[in-house]
This record gives structure tokens, C-alpha cells and sequence, in this order.
């Protein structure tokens, strides 16, 4: 029984770091009904110019932070500008393709840039387990795992309050509700646009540095990404909460199929598992755990 | 001048529904046709015709495949290449164990397969729509290849999954040479590319369109949903299908399940934003673009350091082809969302006034 509540404990812990890539995805949607498949490339993209600023330039921890913030924010702000505004009012799927494009052009840029290869990178944690805990109880939780889990819930309680409280906040789901009612009140929709790209990116920088820290900053992360999707199919694309649930639960859910499943399928299902568990779930409730129910009108 | 249509009358129904109702197109089609099939396989190198035309044409058909389901039935998909990976393991696994059974008839088998495979996969798209179902369709992308890999019997027992097909027979002839390979791809992307242009035009391509304009809207008019959306699944992966299966026999030989991954997917959906979504021809032109642009890239990028004296790094090409990719994609999107057909078709509208402005 130990070694299962261990297995769901870990699963649970690398459930937080999908969900701090879904958040990603959340902000974006939430605020402009946009589907964004480049989040996996931005955490990439994110991740590489910190490691490659610490590495060629050889700055200091926050001065890399802060510069990859500020290439983030750019990038947000030319996204909004170059392919998001000439596509206003198009369909979502159109939004959602241009976005496909968008993630190759950053993973191509961001290699153009620092090249391919792997960089380590080490943000002061180590991957090794809590000895109290491994005491104490007997269980091997991991002090890398919790901090990242620790991260993600103050990530998820600001941008929670950000969305409910402030006027930014406020403005972002009415854009998200509707673009052009949000415009015909006087939402600046470019403004909002480029503040919710600049917040998604910040997000990606963090989780691309949790990422990052845990398997080293290579283009494997973009796939990370990739993991993120069936969360939120699970939590639902609309819901900052629905992507911590949902994280949570494909983080659990995983581990567990590949550690009681696994053995009887001939391993390796992790890559498809959380994939076939969310389209099983999505012929029950297609709009998610905590998505909105969305109402066709001819 | 060259394209004018002044004195062609359609005095039937059946004139006016033609395939090709003006003149022009139609003896251009025929010429290309002719070319293709008389004129290529005499002056292509070996190098043109393995590396370049019949990936080229095999690679047509999944976008068509595709196609059918994204443009015309407005349902995203991002597996095509799982659906092209049970086409290729069917076709090598009917061969197989059915050695008697004639190399067409298993590759329409395989692309049943992938037909069926599809259908399943499609369930989805009855209660979810946009980009959710395309990420339900990535279930697809990964679970299939990861099935294949798993069970030996798909690969009969191979340790690597890898298939190596059998040679391709029929009635006695063996495709062997690239030149007849190339013929027999040819011959196979002409008949189904005819079919589909017949199928959209037909009500079932409309009952598509309708559904990919307003699929409740559709319903309100009487158009059976389920049965559309699964037919659209059905039929494109059946394309797709029988493109893996011509993939694995007529252009690589060996493949593996790993082969058909998420990056064939993306190139495909690539091809039909490229060259037009919604289109026929489109299809093919797409295909022919992404193609032709590595291999473009590859040149120009190497000519180019040499010419300033630069020294590239490892890879640089297939980065440089990323962004040129992605950059391409939000352009067309952007631009001319319905991609080269879209060009193509006001190119015959200028031709037709020209040398007059209006």
C-alpha cells in the first residue's frame, strides 16, 4: 500500500507540472478563444534564451530571468501584432492552425539562435528525496517535485485573482466572451491581447525552467506540451481550475497505468495513455470537468 | 487568349456537370495525363523519379485523404499519418498471411483498415468539434504506432517493428524498376484523385460542405450527421490509407510504426493549408510545394555559404526549414487562406480577360 500511495504521490507532483504548461494554454484561450499549439515551443523557446543568456553571456540568475522575460513579452506583443490581428474574426480552427505554424517558427528560431543542442540547467534544487519525509514515513517524495508544485499553486492563485479582481482581468474574459461586443464597448482588444501573450509567455518561462531543471533544456521540452492537451481536454479548455484537476489527475492516472498497466501492455504506454483516458472521457461530458457548456445557434 | 471561353455552350445538364465543362482544362488535364504517364518515366533519372515524384504522389493522396476530411468536412485532424501507418501494416499483413491475394486488392484492403480505424477514431467528432477533437485525434497519432510497435504480430515478429514489404506483383508483372513503380503509383493517385474530385461534387460532398459551413445547421435541413462525419472519416482514412500501404511498397520498401509520426501528420495538414483546403487540386499542388522546398532550402542554404564563405552548422537547414514552414503557414493563412488552388484559379480568371484589364 506504501508503494501505491508513493506511485500516486510522484504522479500527483508531475501532474502540477503538466498543469503549469496547461495554464499556459488556459490564459491564452480564456482571454482570446485562441487554441495556442505553440505554448510547448514558447516553453522552449523561454527555457533556451535563459540557459543560453547564463551560458554565452554568462549573467546572473535574475538577469537571465528578466531578459528572457522581456524576450517573451516581445514575442507576445509581435505575436498579437503580426498573426493574431490580421486574423480577427476568423474561425478558431484558422486560429488554431496559424498557432501550429507559429510553434515551428519559434522551435526553428530558437535553435537558429543557440543551437541544438542540450544544456543543463540548474536553478539551485535537487532532484532527491525529502529525507524527514523519507524517515519518517517511508516515502520517496522528491524537494524538486514539491517546490515545483509549490510554484505552480501560487502561479494558479495570482493569475485565479488576476482573472476574478482586477479590471485587466475582467476585460480579458469579456474579450474572451466575445471579440467584438468586447470591442464595440471599448476594450482595447490589442492591448489585451498583447498583455495575455505577455503573461502566457511569463508562464512558460517558469514552467520552462521547472521543465528545464528537471530533464535539461532540449527540444524535447516542446513536447511537454503535448502532454499538457489531454489535461486539458480533461479540465477543460476554458478553466484555470480545470487545469490543475486535470493535471492532477493525468499526473496520477499515468504513473499508475504505467506501474499496474504497464507491465500487462508492454510498457511505454505513458505516451498515449492520458491521450486515450481524456477521448474516453470526452464522449461522457465533451466539454470537460469544468468547462463551459457551449450552446450551438444557427 | 489563351483561356477563353467564348463559344462553348453547354446545351445539357450533363455538359454543364462535366468534370472539366471548359475545353481548355480539359485538353490540359489530358496532356499533363499524357506526360505524366508517356513522357516522365522516359526522361526522369532514377534520383527524380525514388526521391522526389513518388513520394511526391504518394504524399498527394494522404493530403488528399486529408483533405476530404479538414477541407471539405471541416473536421481537424492531426493523426493522418496513424491512419497511413494501419495501411502500410494491413497491406503487409494481408500480402502475408493471403500471399495469393493480388497487390491492389490489399492495398484497398489496407486502406479498409485504416477506413475502419478511422471510423473509431472519428466517434469523437459526433459530440466534440475545432481543436478539440483535433487533440483527440492525437490519441490516434500516439496509440496506433505504440500498438504496432507492441504487438508482434503486426510486424510478424520483427524485434524492431520494421516491415520490409514484398515486391509488388500483378497478373505476373513485377513492379521492381523505380520507372514502374513510379507508373503504378501514378496510375493509382490519377484513379483516386478522379474519385474524390466525383465524390465532392456528388450530394455526399455537398452533405460535407454543409457540414463543415454549419454542421447544425445542417442537421436543421435534414443531412444525417452521424453517418456524414463517419463517411468523411471513413473515406479520408481510406486516402490515407492506401497511401501508407503505396508508402511502404512503392517508396521506402522497410518502414517502421515510429516512421509515421506526429511529424508526417503536421506535414500533410501543412500541404492542404499550403496549397488549399477544400481543393482537389490543392491537394496535389501542396504536396508539391512542401516537397520541393526542403530540397530547395537545402540547395540554396548550401550555395549560399559557399558563395559568402560561411560555414554552416550541423542542422541548420532543417531548423531554417522550420521556420520557413511555420512562416509559410500563418502567411497563407493570413493571406490567401485558400492557399495555391486559390492562386491558381485567379491566374485563369486574369488569363481569361487578358491582355484586357476587365
Amino acid at each position: 500500500m506504501g508503494f501505491f500511495f508513493e506511485v500516486l504521490i510522484g504522479g500527483l507532483l508531475a501532474g502540477v507540472m503538466y498543469s503549469l504548461v496547461a495554464l499556459g494554454f488556459v490564459l491564452i484561450y480564456k482571454a482570446s478563444g485562441v487554441f495556442n499549439f505553440a505554448q510547448g515551443a514558447m516553453v522552449f523557446f523561454a527555457a533556451l534564451t535563459f540557459v543560453g543568456l547564463r551560458e554565452h553571456y554568462a549573467l546572473g540568475f535574475w538577469w537571465a530571468f528578466a531578459i528572457a522575460l522581456a524576450t517573451m513579452i516581445a514575442l507576445g506583443v509581435l505575436t498579437e501584432r503580426i498573426v493574431l490581428r490580421p486574423l480577427v474574426n476568423q474561425p478558431q480552427i484558422t486560429l488554431f492552425m496559424a498557432t501550429i505554424g507559429l510553434a515551428f517558427f519559434i522551435e526553428g528560431v530558437a535553435q537558429l539562435m543557440w543551437g541544438a543542442k542540450v544544456y543543463p540547467l540548474d536553478i539551485g534544487l535537487k532532484d532527491e528525496p525529502i529525507a524527514a519525509l523519507l524517515q519518517e514515513l517511508d516515502m520517496v517524495i522528491s524537494r524538486f517535485d514539491l517546490t515545483a508544485a509549490l510554484v505552480a499553486g501560487v502561479l494558479v492563485t495570482v493569475l485565479a485573482v488576476f482573472f476574478q479582481v482586477t479590471r485587466v482581468g475582467r476585460a480579458l474574459r469579456a474579450v474572451a466572451d466575445d471579440h467584438q461586443a468586447a470591442l464595440s464597448v471599448g476594450i482595447p482588444l490589442k492591448t489585451i491581447w498583447a498583455i495575455v501573450w505577455s503573461v502566457a509567455g511569463f508562464v512558460a518561462l517558469v514552467a520552462g525552467l521547472m521543465w528545464g531543471a528537471r530533464n535539461g533544456v532540449q527540444f524535447a521540452l516542446t513536447f511537454v506540451a503535448l502532454k499538457a492537451l489531454p489535461v486539458l481536454i480533461l479540465g477543460g479548455f476554458d478553466s484555470v481550475l480545470g487545469a490543475i484537476v486535470g493535471g492532477l489527475i493525468i499526473g496520477a492516472a499515468e504513473k499508475l497505468a504505467e506501474v499496474y498497466l504497464g507491465p500487462v501492455l508492454g510498457g511505454g504506454i505513458e505516451g498515449w495513455f492520458a491521450y486515450v483516458a481524456a477521448l474516453l472521457f470526452l464522449l461522457v461530458r465533451p466539454e470537460g470537468l469544468f468547462g463551459e457548456k457551449h450552446i450551438d445557434r444557427v | 487568349m489563351f483561356y477563353r471561353e467564348a463559344g462553348q455552350f453547354k446545351a445539357s445538364y450533363a455538359e454543364d456537370q462535366a468534370l472539366f465543362p471548359i475545353r481548355q482544362d480539359r485538353i490540359g488535364f489530358i496532356a499533363l495525363l499524357v506526360i505524366a504517364f508517356a513522357v516522365v518515366p522516359g526522361i526522369a533519372s532514377d534520383y527524380w523519379l525514388t526521391a522526389i515524384l513518388i513520394p511526391f504522389l504518394i504524399i498527394s493522396l494522404a493530403a488528399l485523404g486529408l483533405n476530404i476530411l479538414t477541407g471539405y468536412a471541416g473536421q481537424l485532424s492531426l493523426g493522418s499519418a496513424a491512419f497511413m501507418a494501419v495501411g502500410a501494416f494491413a497491406a503487409y499483413n494481408i500480402e502475408l498471411r493471403l500471399p495469393w491475394m493480388p497487390a491492389l486488392a490489399s492495398f484497398a484492403l489496407g486502406g479498409l483498415a485504416a477506413a475502419l480505424i478511422g471510423i473509431a477514431f472519428g466517434l469523437p467528432s459526433l459530440r466534440i468539434k475545432g481543436f478539440y477533437l483535433a487533440v483527440a485525434t492525437l490519441a490516434a497519432q500516439f496509440f496506433i504506432p505504440w500498438l504496432l510497435t507492441k504487438v508482434g504480430w503486426f510486424s510478424n515478429y520483427s524485434p524492431s517493428g520494421v516491415i520490409t514489404t514484398q515486391p509488388v506483383q500483378i497478373m505476373g508483372f513485377v513492379f521492381d524498376s523505380p520507372a514502374r513503380k513510379y507508373l503504378l503509383v501514378l496510375a493509382i493517385a490519377v484513379v483516386l484523385a478522379l474519385a474524390a474530385k466525383n465524390l465532392v461534387r456528388s450530394g455526399i460532398g455537398r452533405a460535407w460542405m454543409a457540414v463543415r459551413d454549419m454542421d447544425v445547421a445542417a442537421e436543421v435541413i435534414g443531412i444525417p450527421i452521424v453517418r456524414t462525419k463517419l463517411l468523411a472519416f471513413a473515406v479520408s482514412s481510406f486516402y490515407c490509407g492506401v497511401a501508407g500501404a503505396l508508402y511502404a511498397f512503392a517508396y521506402l520498401g522497410s518502414v517502421d510504426p515510429d516512421g509515421f509520426n506526429l511529424d508526417l501528420s503536421f506535414r500533410i495538414l501543412f500541404m492542404i493549408i499550403i496549397g488549399g483546403m477544400g481543393s482537389i487540386l490543392g491537394s496535389f499542388l501542396g504536396a508539391a510545394f512542401i516537397t520541393l522546398l526542403p530540397i530547395f532550402l537545402d540547395i540554396l542554404l548550401t550555395e549560399g555559404a559557399l558563395a559568402f564563405n560561411l560555414n554552416l552548422e550541423a542542422g541548420v537547414t532543417s531548423m531554417a526549414q522550420l521556420v520557413v514552414f511555420g512562416a509559410l503557414i500563418i502567411f497563407f493563412l493570413i493571406v490567401e487562406p485558400h492557399g495555391l488552388a486559390r492562386l491558381w484559379q485567379i491566374a485563369k480568371e486574369k488569363l481569361r480577360l487578358w491582355p484586357f484589364p476587365y
